[in-house]
């Protein structure tokens, strides 16, 4: 089959749906691949680059759209645009078109796809399971998002990131507030902790708190135990109370903080407003808002989609365009996304594709199908992204650790107490005295040897079976003995003791020379 | 020397043990512990020797050399992959010792005048249990040893009513000790002494023999255990806190290491004690398998690891009985070379004995920086591109998760199967040690590369340095 790459003609989008290493490995998967004129350029590949890995050049978008029988795009075409790209005609009965439709937002868009008897697989509604997140092209895009952000931020705010001691004097770190803990929200801490902010995060989803915590920023919580968390990955409304509480949450960090940036979006509804004009005007001159939900309405109440504003020294960027202005990085992730859909499509490897409904997965991108309207899908129990993918408590490496024996039960302690005791009123001193080593060598063995690290494990059976051959010193003082029995039993017990000494001390040191660390 | 000064060279012969095992922390400290070991070792011989104006210096001398330098050429000679035999046969020579030593003390009545009444009593039980003790790490470690090197077969040994054996051993060898006890003189004793070595060698045989080849981590750490005991019964018998110490302090590490193992399989020590592991009835519960494993050739493998971003490789006892740790490291050192993160997976209860794998791979030169535990690894294995399973099935199996009837259900293992691709490298569709199948193998991102594993990794490697 042909796969066909067009050209994107929104204005503002850079991006590519394929890319000419990907190509490669759409060719090894046994399809054709051609790509229109030019398509890649703005995103930085060069047809030559897509020739040399052996995709074929079409002139025109007409052309292509003739000829392919798969077409990947990256935005949802535009029935209502003039220019022939994005327009549906071309589009035929049998083709299958791949790209972000957002069906829940375009009924009319998918009727009209239906209209053209093709199939269309919606790479936006892959559902959010452990293993679909090869295909989930919205977390690429949203984890870019997140990245540029904090980028754009920073181009727009008149300080270092980080604390500073110069000769000349101390500068203060910059505070970053991030909203939302989702792969955006997520993506931003970790960028803005990298440039050496100070991160605060917040998020209705009580599951989060560890993921923002590995990020390297601190979870905020208000007072009101409650928890957001809901099926699919994203977070469901809350009560009002608790957005009361919410709010004034914000207020208050509006004042200490001076980088906002909220990615809180509601699947198919305008974003909430969480940050008020109120609240930008607390901010000090200088501050700045990166509002990733600018396209939704925004997070900001002041918030124009698409533009930069500065409002009382306070700079709000609602740029929509953010993944598009990191062009090259995200069409090699919407095409590995893409990739790894047609891969899964084409169990053959033979260059043909074919739509298993009973996978859950396919089922759930396939919007439209030989002129049908297939969505939304039956719904799937999904558990959220995050508790997939965490182990379960009792694979904590700190649980294990501390998951010791210990004989701290008092009754245990009583019971030894007692016992040591009982041995000790029949016993001579002269015993007790050897009882004492051995019990306080017991404990010594105990502490030391826990804190072996288990990779050295071998070396320590060894060296401890060289460390008994000590028995040596017992065979030692009874070879002196008159009877001759006992010197032959000693000599003996000689012999093997110092096979088991030099045996297992030469062995341990041999393995231990063996551990190198990567220079 | 007076014998104030030997008792000081014992007390820092026996801190300078302790740092050895406590250098045993770190890679980095390890060597300066196994150091230590060695000087503690020299300064009690030494001051030993010294205090005692013996007479018989070139027996001893002789002896010495003797055993050195058998100690020294075996330890030499010794492939790492046989490691776990060597230790269990040194194994062996402390219980020998301790029994040995034992006995010659019985034999040497002159010392036995000095005690009388509760002291007598004393000194007799301190005989007996280091003769019990030392007599079944004895016999325990040769069967050990015989199993290891493949003299024995692996399998676990059911003889019917095994329990009741044991018990009967048990109960014969305290009347045994009563009879010893209340003999009066020593020429009395010797009879019933030398009536539960027997007994005590019988069950040290039977006990190894019951246990199959699975539970081996366990069965050394255990038997390294009684080592130390043996030579803390002899140091008490003696009056020598050096042996007591000492003792002690391998008593201890052994019966950590068990527990340590036993934790790792999900298994109550005594039910691996008891043994016949996988032999009882209940392996009929495991769910009948659907699908069928799917092969992967060479070159089909090779592309998938040299295209890969991550892989994980996860050894098992078939790496080390087909010797491919060497092939192993090369083809880690191309693929990181081409920018493939490469990492290692290693199982606690991977292998004979613990920490065998660790040994293997330090020995083909991988860096030890780049193997992980367990619990280091299991949570980026979702995120890991390929896994390359090498010789190793029931440390991998999802059935420990997934299947409560399984006989390793609970069992902690490498959740390999979320990885994108799992490449496992086996000689047959044989089953584990644990006697029970791996769905594993029927996944959709299971692929099987069948043939030895060195050949395997061979033709892996010639693929890769083509390319």
């Amino acid at each position: 089959m042909k796969i066909g790459v067009l050209t994107e003609s929104a204005i503002d989008e850079n991006r590519v749906a394929t890319t000419p290493l990907i190509t490669l490995d759409l060719i090894r998967l046994g399809f054709d691949v051609a790509i229109e004129a030019g398509a890649g350029s703005k995103a930085g590949y060069a047809d030559e680059d897509y020739l040399a890995a052996g995709a074929s050049i079409a002139p025109s978008a007409e052309d292509l759209w003739s000829t392919a029988d798969i077409v990947l795009k990256v935005r949802s075409p535009n029935p209502d645009s003039h220019a022939a790209t994005d327009s549906i005609l071309p589009l035929r009965s049998g083709q299958i078109l791949i790209s972000f439709i957002s069906p829940a937002q375009n009924p009319a868009l998918l009727e009209t796809l239906a209209g053209t008897g093709a199939t269309v697989l919606a790479i936006d509604a892959v559902p959010r399971i452990t293993r679909a997140q090869k295909l989930d092209a919205l977390s690429s895009m949203a984890n870019i998002a997140g990245y540029r952000a904090v980028i754009e931020a920073a181009n727009c705010f008149g300080r270092f990131f980080t604390g500073q001691m110069t000769a000349a004097g101390k500068t203060q770190p910059a505070k970053v507030l991030v909203i939302g803990a989702g792969v955006a929200g997520l993506s931003a801490m970790g960028a803005a902790v990298g440039l050496g902010a100070i991160v605060r995060a917040f998020d209705t989803r009580l599951e989060v708190r560890e993921q923002i915590q590995s990020m390297g920023a601190e979870f905020l919580l208000v007072d009101i135990e409650e928890d957001g968390g809901g099926t699919g990955g994203y977070a469901r409304v809350m009560s009002d109370e608790f957005i009361q509480a919410e709010m004034a949450l914000f207020a208050q960090q509006a004042k200490e903080v001076d980088i906002i940036i909220t990615t809180a979006q509601i699947p198919g509804k305008p974003a909430p407003v969480l940050i008020t004009a109120d609240m930008v005007h607390s901010m000090a001159s200088g501050s700045v808002i990166v509002d990733l939900a600018a396209e939704q309405g925004g997070n900001c109440e002041l918030t124009r989609p698409g533009k930069r504003v500065l409002e009382n020294g306070v700079t709000i960027l609602g740029y929509t365009d953010l993944v598009s202005r990191m062009a090259s990085q995200s069409s090699q992730l919407y095409a590995s996304n893409l990739r790894h859909l047609i891969n899964d499509l084409c169990p053959e490897k033979d260059g043909t594709i074919t739509l298993d409904f009973d996978d859950q997965v396919v089922r759930a991108i396939t919007v439209v199908h030989e002129g049908e309207v297939t969505w939304p899908p039956p719904p799937i129990e999904t558990t959220p992204v995050s508790t997939a993918t965490t182990p379960p408590a009792t694979n904590d490496p700190k649980v294990a650790v501390e998951d010791r024996p210990t004989s701290h039960s008092l009754v245990g302690l009583v019971i030894t107490a007692l016992l040591i005791l009982g041995v000790g009123s029949v016993t001579p001193p002269a015993f007790m005295a050897h009882f004492t080593v051995f019990v306080l060598s017991i404990f010594i063995g105990w502490q030391v040897i826990w804190n072996v690290t288990p990779a050295l494990h071998t070396p320590l059976m060894s060296v401890t079976n060289a460390i008994s051959g000590i028995i040596v010193v017992g065979a030692l003082l009874q070879i002196d003995s008159t009877s001759s029995l006992v010197v032959i039993l000693a000599a003996v017990s000689v012999l093997v003791a110092s096979i088991n000494v030099a045996g297992g001390f030469l062995v341990t040191q041999k393995m231990l020379a063996m551990f190198k660390k990567e220079h | 020397m007076t014998s104030g000064i030997v008792w000081a060279a014992y007390l820092v012969s026996a801190i300078l043990f302790i740092l050895s095992l406590s250098g045993l922390s770190h890679q980095e400290s390890a060597r300066r512990g196994n150091v230590f070991g060695i000087a503690g070792m020299a300064l009690a011989i030494g001051a030993t020797i010294l205090h005692n104006t013996l007479e018989n210096y070139p027996l001893v001398i002789g002896m010495m050399l003797l055993g050195g330098t058998i100690g020294v050429m075996v330890s030499m000679r010794v492939q790492m992959t046989a490691v776990p035999q060597l230790v269990a046969l040194l194994h062996s020579l402390v219980g020998l010792a301790a029994v040995m030593i034992g006995v010659a003390n019985q034999l040497d009545s002159d010392p036995m005048e000095a005690f009388a009444g509760v002291e007598q009593t004393i000194h007799l039980v301190e005989i007996y249990l280091g003769v019990l003790i030392g007599a079944v790490t004895f016999s325990g470690s040769v069967i050990a040893f015989g199993k290891l090197q493949g003299i024995i077969s692996s399998r676990p040994l059911s003889l019917p009513g095994r329990h009741f054996a044991n018990i009967i051993i048990g109960l014969a060898c305290l009347l045994c000790g009563y009879l010893y006890l209340t003999a009066g003189t020593p020429e009395a004793e010797i009879f019933p002494l030398l009536i539960m070595t027997a007994l005590a060698l019988v069950f040290g045989v039977h006990m190894v023999m019951a246990i199959g080849g699975a539970d081996m981590p366990v069965v050394i750490s255990m038997l390294n255990s009684y080592s130390g005991w043996a030579a803390a019964a002899t140091g008490f018998m003696l009056s020598n806190d050096l042996l007591i110490v000492t003792g002690a302090l391998v008593g201890s590490s052994g019966a950590i290491l068990s527990y340590i193992m036993c934790r790792a399989m999900n298994r109550r020590f005594l039910s691996v004690i008891l043994g016949g592991f996988g032999s009882s009835g209940n392996a009929n519960s495991v769910a009948a398998q659907s699908g069928e494993a799917i092969a992967i050739d060479h070159a089909e493998a090779a592309q998938l690891l040299a295209t890969a971003e991550s892989v994980v490789v996860v050894p098992g006892y078939g790496m080390a009985v087909a010797h491919a740790q060497h092939p192993v490291s090369e083809m880690t050192r191309i693929l990181r070379a081409q920018g493939v993160d490469v990492r290692f997976a290693i199982h606690p209860v991977a292998g004979r004995m613990p920490g065998h794998m660790n040994v293997l791979l330090a020995e083909a030169r991988v860096p030890y920086d780049l193997v992980l535990e367990m619990d280091e690894i299991n949570p980026d294995l979702p995120k890991t591109t390929a896994v390359l399973v090498i010789g190793a099935n029931d440390i991998v199996n999802p059935a420990a998760q997934e299947d409560p009837g399984s006989p390793i259900a609970g069992m902690p293992v490498l959740e390999v199967w979320k990885a994108e691709h799992v490449i496992i490298l086996k000689r047959s569709m044989a089953v584990g040690y644990a006697g029970i199948d791996n769905p594993l193998f029927y996944r959709d991102n299971s692929r099987m590369l069948f043939g030895d594993a060195k050949d395997s990794v061979d033709q892996l490697l010639q693929q890769l340095k083509a390319t």
